[in-house]
C-alpha cells in the first residue's frame, strides 16, 4: 500500500518539477508513436478500401492475415524486424538498428493491422447501393471518394484510436528493436521496464501514470472529433 | 473509383520504398558507423546504473556513442557471435572461453567483480543459514523442497546467473527440473523480478549481491543466507567481437576494453555507491586473474 502511495507522490513531484527527463521521453514517445500511427494510416485506409470495395483472388487470405495482424503479439514482430535489421541480417547495411525509425517500422507493423482491419470494417458496412447511386448522380471520382470518408469517419476515427493504442502501449518491440538507449530510443513503456528492474519502482509508476494520461488525452481529443458529428 | 484507391496505396507503398532506397543510399556505401559503439551486456550489470556512470565519460573522450544493449548474457553472447555487437560485457566465465575459443570474440579480459548469494526466507527452512559451502546448501535445500519445506526460485533465462546457479547444482551432483520437482521453479525472468517473485513466495534463490543490494529494501522476505565460497565468484569480462564478422567496430571496441582498464576508471568502478550501500558493488580486478581471486580467503566483498 506504501509502494502505492509513494508511486502517486513521485509521479505528482516529477510532474510539479517538470523533470526534463520524464518530459523528454513523453515527447520521444508521443513522436514515435504518432509517426508510426500516421504511416499506418496512409498505407492502411487505402488498403482497407481496396479490401472492402473489390474482389479479388487472394482476398479472404489477406482478409484471413490482416485480422490474424490484429492480434499479433509485439515480441514477434520485434523478432522479425530486430532479424532483418540487425548487422548480420538482410538489411544491416542500412544500419537502422536501434534507432527510433527502427522503432516507427515495428510499431507501423503493429498498427497497421488495426487500421486496415478497422478501415475494412467501416468502410465495408456502407450499403453499396449508396456508392451506385452517387455515380448515377454524376458524382466525380473525387467526390465519391470524399464522401465515402465523409460517411465512414466515425470508423476511420476508430482506426486511428486503434492504431495509436497498439503502437503507443506495446513494450516488447520497441525493446527489440529500440534497445531502450538514453537519450535516443528510451520511450515510456521501456523505461518502465527498466525502472521496474531496477527497482524503482515509484519511478515506474510515475511513468505508468504519464503513459495512461498520454493515451487519454490522445483519445479523448479523437473521441470529441468522433462524437461530435455523431452528435449533431 | 477503385482507382483512386488503387493511386492512393500504389503511392503509399513508392513513398516507402523511396525513403528506403534514400536510407540504403546514404548508409550503404559505408563499412560501418565508425562514431557508434554496440555494447551487448547483462541486465544485472546495467541495473546496477554503472554503465550509465561510465559510458558517458567514454563518449566525452572519444566522441563515440555507445549504445548499450542489455540482454541476458546468453542473449549478449549470441550477439557477439552474429557479429551483431562490437564489444561484450558479461559473467558466465565458461561460455565466454567458448566464445574465446571459437576466435568469435579477440580477446577476454576481466574487469571486475563480486560475488552471488544465495538468500531465502528469514525461517530458513533447509537450515542452510550461516553456511559456506554453496553445493551443500543446496543439496539441503533440494532436501527440504522433497519433504514440503523449501522452494528454490531459478532465473530459467540462460543468464549468467543462471548458469552459474545451474554450475552449482552439478556441483551438488543433482540436476532438479520445473517439470519434475515440485519445489523448483523457473521465472525466466531478469533478477529484480526473480527477486521479486522469491520475495512474494518466501523461496530461496541465487542472486548477484549488487542486484540484492539494489533492492534489498524492497524484499523484507529475503535475507543473505551463504556467501564467501570461491565458487560464489562472479566475474564480469570485457571481449572484442572479432572483425572478421564484418562491420565490427574494432577499433572503438579496442579503446572501450582499454578505457575500463584504466587506472581511474577501475577506481570508479570500485568506489560506485560504495557510499550508499556501506559496501562496494563491484571490486575492480586490476591485474588480477580468476585463478589468484578464487586462491585469496578474503576475496568476498
Amino acid at each position: 500500500m506504501e509502494l502505492i502511495w509513494d508511486g502517486l507522490r513521485e509521479a505528482a513531484r516529477l510532474w510539479w518539477t517538470g523533470d526534463a527527463e520524464i518530459i523528454e521521453i513523453t515527447l520521444r514517445t508521443l513522436a514515435i508513436s504518432s509517426a508510426a500511427t500516421a504511416l499506418a494510416l496512409l498505407i492502411g485506409i487505402p488498403s482497407g478500401a481496396v479490401l472492402a470495395l473489390r474482389r479479388f483472388w487472394g482476398r479472404g487470405l489477406l482478409v484471413a492475415s490482416v485480422n490474424t495482424g490484429m492480434g499479433m503479439p509485439p515480441v514477434v514482430i520485434g523478432l522479425l524486424v530486430a532479424l532483418v535489421l540487425w548487422r548480420s541480417g538482410p538489411l544491416g547495411d542500412l544500419d537502422l538498428i536501434y534507432t527510433p525509425t527502427a522503432m516507427v517500422v515495428a510499431q507501423l507493423l503493429l498498427s497497421l493491422p488495426m487500421v486496415v482491419g478497422f478501415s475494412l470494417a467501416s468502410i465495408q458496412s456502407i450499403n453499396p447501393r449508396l456508392i451506385g447511386q452517387m455515380w448515377a448522380m454524376g458524382a466525380n471520382r473525387r467526390q465519391v471518394l470524399w464522401l465515402l470518408i465523409r460517411e465512414t469517419r466515425l470508423g476511420l476515427l476508430a482506426a486511428v484510436m486503434a492504431g495509436f493504442g497498439a503502437a503507443i502501449s506495446e513494450v516488447g518491440a520497441s525493446l527489440q528493436v529500440g534497445g531502450n538507449l538514453a537519450g535516443e530510443t528510451r520511450v515510456l513503456t521501456t523505461a518502465m521496464v527498466l525502472e521496474t528492474g531496477r527497482g524503482n519502482f515509484e519511478v515506474a509508476m510515475a511513468l505508468g501514470i504519464v503513459l495512461v494520461l498520454l493515451a487519454f488525452a490522445v483519445n479523448l481529443v479523437l473521441t470529441a472529433v468522433q462524437q461530435r458529428r455523431f452528435i449533431a | 473509383m477503385p482507382l483512386e484507391w488503387r493511386r492512393a496505396f500504389a503511392l503509399g507503398l513508392l513513398a516507402l520504398a523511396a525513403a528506403a532506397l534514400l536510407a540504403a543510399a546514404c548508409r550503404a556505401d559505408r563499412g560501418y558507423n565508425e562514431d557508434e559503439l554496440i555494447l551487448a551486456t547483462t541486465t544485472s550489470l546495467h541495473d546496477s546504473g554503472l554503465l550509465d556512470e561510465l559510458a558517458p565519460i567514454f563518449e566525452a573522450e572519444q566522441s563515440i556513442s555507445v549504445k548499450i544493449i542489455s540482454v541476458g548474457t546468453g542473449a549478449a553472447l549470441r550477439m557477439g557471435a552474429e557479429g551483431n555487437a562490437d564489444v561484450l560485457l558479461t559473467h558466465a566465465p565458461a561460455s565466454e572461453r567458448a566464445l574465446l575459443d571459437n576466435g568469435d570474440v579477440t580477446s577476454r579480459t576481466l574487469v571486475a567483480y563480486n560475488d552471488f548469494v544465495i538468500i531465502g526466507p528469514p525461517d530458513d527452512p533447509a537450515r542452510i543459514g550461516g553456511s559456506s559451502d554453496a553445493a551443500d546448501a543446496l543439496a539441503q535445500i533440494a532436501q527440504s523442497g522433497a519433504a514440503g519445506g523449501a522452494a528454490f526460485l531459478s532465473r530459467g533465462d540462460d543468464s549468467g546467473t543462471h548458469k552459474k546457479e545451474r554450475a552449482l547444482w552439478t556441483d551438488a551432483g543433482l540436476s532438479p527440473a520445473f517439470d519434475t520437482d515440485e519445489w523448483y521453479k523457473e521465472v525466466g525472468q531478469g533478477m529484480s523480478a526473480t527477486l521479486t517473485v522469491a520475495n512474494q513466495r518466501g523461496a530461496y534463490t541465487l542472486t548477484d549481491r549488487g542486484t540484492y543490494l539494489a533492492l534489498s529494501s524492497d524484499i523484507p522476505n529475503l535475507i543473505p543466507l551463504v556467501a564467501g565460497d570461491a565458487r560464489l565468484l562472479n566475474f564480469y569480462s570485457v571481449m572484442e567481437v572479432n572483425g572478421d564478422k564484418g562491420r565490427i567496430n574494432t577499433a572503438a571496441a579496442a579503446a572501450f576494453r582499454a578505457f575500463l582498464l584504466r587506472d581511474d576508471v577501475q577506481a570508479l568502478i570500485g568506489g560506485y555507491l560504495r557510499d550508499v550501500y556501506g559496501q562496494p558493488l563491484f571490486i575492480p580486478a586490476g591485474e588480477e586473474t580468476e585463478t589468484s581471486i578464487a586462491a585469496r580467503s578474503d576475496a568476498q566483498p
